[in-house]
């Protein structure tokens, strides 16, 4: 499709073929293609990612490029001329920047080129290439990639589109299946439940019994919809509970006050190392009177368990063991992998839209869409003319038809000049597609 | 059979699938227009209540297809205004049909006239029918919420997440919506009860004369009593309040008319044909 056009004048060309599109590609390695210690090898912090941006960016052969790092993935997405070449070059820095030998990490990395480096970079954005998937970080773990990279002037027409794209698609997906719907984390599904015994958990007071990871875990979640309302902490050892209340901004209580606490107490999240109950079901009857009868709802990721799984048969009051929350999720992940199907139909027909766009961006369909349009106008005036002026005759109407053309082409004849050879310094993509919005050309 | 009711019928049928739509599939669509089918219906319905009550000069129960398709009626608008306040959206899926098989009920039973000893046109009367119905519509929306409440309830006790569990409002809010029910349509049942004693006071010259539709109203007006006295005393919720709105409601559907079929006592008109 791509002709070179016009006498090349760039003196600085690195290859003679320079009028085509530059090729998109992602090269990588993810969760499934390496174990952690590579990943950790390989991960780069913020700053480092700032630096290989800036590093790989300065290789001629790189137009455009984004890295994505996180702790489940490290992928580096460009547009060149040569993907080859560039994924050589890649190679060989990160090679050289994280000193692992080349031949360490070249069995676990993948490329994508083309659509398919499209479709990857759509799945990603979406979280179905996650570990868990549906996990809702990834889109802002992108996101903030993006913008790192857009800082630096890292990215061009191309990737500025395609990343836009990717997001609008996995905002899509989120809304249009139910991929994200469902807890997936213990944490998650407790307020997830929480939520459907209380509606709104503002308010609501929280109560751990045992100053755990876990339940440190589960509270982060909770705060997280749960601006207000106090949080208690019962500790065997007191000043872990005393620390832990002052990280939360709750108050250190001893062992002894639980029952007392019981009554004020909405959610109880318990993860002592207690080898008998910790809490009864004869002590919570009479609370549920003192506290009329408004729910309880107990959350034991202990092992063995702290709360009587008989105070579920009280009323109004919930328990929920860690085996339970574990079946939720089970539930739950079952349910995300038959969504995925729906959402990998929307990506389908992303990248096809995509390819489209990308395709537009040669410089020939573009200039055929530009003389489309511009004929078209030149040829509605001229009817309106006409239409005034019967007594031209038909060798007039002809001549002015023909001036009609000549017009158009000479019009067209620099811009088009322009776009089939910009320049091979110049991004040309940004070229065609600044002449196809400013003549909108995409409406049809 | 009278062919004009198909129309509203017909509408409140298509907003209760349009409610089984929007339980099944989740979208929003579902639920906006089965409310705005509803909605028209209602308008409709009013539409012909209006004629029929120029046309008879008085409240048109005086059978049973009257008491029905009147019914069905004051249920929607009932239905249709604390839907609007209150947004629990879940309620369309058991109220439309409710509404639905009021009407198809009216449409079926025939519209034989009956000769009437009460006076329809006195302002007692009206206010008794028209606010004991609108107590009634209450109590059966509290029903609702009651049974949901239930459902909800054994999902998140026995630990099953499935269909109903992401499909049904918070336990919070189906009892709160079913108190709030429980709350106006006892207050509207307590006034009804009255201006029909006063009504009965000045037609009859007694307050009580103790045949069986009073007692049995005593009766599910004492079960109401039970559950909001308990709630505001002690503070009793859930699953009690639940299943006390769902008895009294059955206490009530026998009062309409059970009473009227297999006891004596008046009203019989009303709901005999």
């Amino acid at each position: 499709m791509n002709s070179p056009g016009g006498s090349p004048s760039a003196t600085t060309l690195p290859a003679a073929s320079t009028p085509k599109l530059p090729e998109i590609a992602v090269v990588g390695i993810n969760h499934n293609s390496a174990p952690v210690d590579l990943r950790e090898c390989l991960a780069f912090s913020d700053q480092e990612g700032r630096d290989t941006l800036l590093a790989l960016k300065a290789y001629p052969e790189i137009r455009e490029i984004m890295v994505l790092s996180t702790c489940n993935r490290v992928e580096v997405l460009f547009t060149a001329y040569e993907p080859e070449k560039a994924i050589r070059t890649i190679k060989s820095y990160i090679a050289e920047t994280k000193s692992v030998p080349e031949s360490r990490f070249e069995e676990a990395l993948y490329t994508y080129q083309g659509d398919k480096a499209v479709g990857h970079m759509f799945r990603v954005a979406a979280s179905l290439d996650s570990m868990v998937m549906g996990e809702p970080q990834i889109l802002g773990q992108v996101k903030s990639a993006y913008k790192t990279a857009v800082d630096i002037k890292g990215t061009g027409v191309i990737l500025n589109r395609m990343l836009h794209k990717a997001f609008s698609v996995a905002k899509r997906i989120r809304s249009e299946t139910g991929i994200g719907d469902r807890a997936v984390s213990i944490s998650y599904a407790a307020v997830e439940l929480a939520r459907k015994i209380f509606g709104q958990l503002e308010n609501k007071a929280v109560l751990l019994v045992g100053a755990g990871e876990m339940a440190e875990l589960a509270v982060e979640h909770l705060n997280r919809s749960r601006a207000t309302g106090p949080l208690y902490v019962a500790n065997r050892t007191f000043s872990v509970g005393v620390d832990m209340a002052n990280r939360f901004d709750g108050t250190a209580i001893s062992f002894e006050e639980i029952g007392e606490t019981l009554k004020s107490a909405d959610i109880i999240i318990s993860s002592t190392g207690a080898a008998d109950y910790v809490i009864t079901k004869s002590q919570i009857r009479p609370v549920m009177r003192q506290r009329r009868h408004r729910p309880l709802f107990f959350i034991d990721i202990a092992v063995p368990r702290d709360i009587d799984p008989a105070i579920n048969r009280i009323d109004n009051a919930y328990v929920y063991d860690i085996d339970d929350l574990q079946d939720v999720i089970e539930e739950n992940i079952e349910s995300r992998k038959s969504e995925s199907v729906k959402a990998e139909r929307i990506i389908d027909e992303a990248v096809v839209r995509f390819g489209q766009w990308y395709e537009s961006l040669d410089a020939v369909p573009t200039i055929k869409d530009l003389r489309g349009k511009l004929s078209a106008i030149a040829d509605v005036e001229l009817k309106k003319t006409l239409h005034s002026m019967d007594h031209l005759s038909q060798e007039d109407v002809k001549a002015l038809e023909r001036m009609n053309e000549a017009i158009v082409k000479k019009m067209l004849h620099d811009p088009m000049r322009f776009l089939k050879n910009p320049g091979s310094h110049r991004d040309k993509s940004l070229y065609i597609d600044l002449t196809r919005k400013i003549f909108n050309l995409e409406e049809d | 059979m009278n062919l004009t009711l198909l129309p509203v019928i017909g509408l409140y049928l298509a907003g209760s699938a349009g409610y089984a739509g929007f339980l099944c599939l989740q979208r929003e669509v579902y639920n906006k227009s089965a409310y705005i089918l509803v909605l028209t219906g209602f308008l409709l319905h009013t539409l012909l209540m209006g004629v029929e009550y120029v046309r008879a000069g008085a409240l048109p129960v005086q059978n049973l297809h009257e008491t029905l398709w009147f019914a069905g009626w004051i249920l929607a608008g009932v239905f249709l205004v604390l839907w609007w306040r209150l947004q629990v959206k879940i309620l369309g899926v058991f109220a439309a049909p409710l509404i639905t098989l009021l009407a198809a009920a009216a449409f079926f039973v025939p519209d034989t006239a009956v000769h009437l000893e009460s006076d329809l046109a006195s302002l007692w009367l009206v206010l008794h029918v028209v606010i004991i119905f609108i107590g009634e519509a209450c109590l059966a929306l509290a029903c609702c919420t009651g049974i949901l409440y239930l459902i909800q309830e054994r999902n998140i006790k026995g630990k099953k997440h499935r269909f109903f569990f992401r499909r049904l409002p918070s336990l919070e809010l189906l009892d709160s919506s079913g108190y709030t029910f429980v709350a106006i349509g006892f207050t509207a049942l307590t006034i009804g009860l009255i201006t029909g004693f006063i009504y009965a006071e000045m037609e009859w010259g007694r307050f009580w004369s103790g045949n069986p539709k009073e007692i049995w109203s005593a009766i599910t007006w004492l079960i109401y009593a039970a559950l909001l006295h308990e709630r505001i005393v002690s503070g009793r919720r859930g699953r009690r309040a639940a299943i006390l709105a769902i008895i009294g409601f059955a206490a009530m559907v026998f009062t309409f008319l059970g009473v009227n079929f297999f006891l004596e006592g008046h009203h019989n008109e009303f709901t005999r044909w």
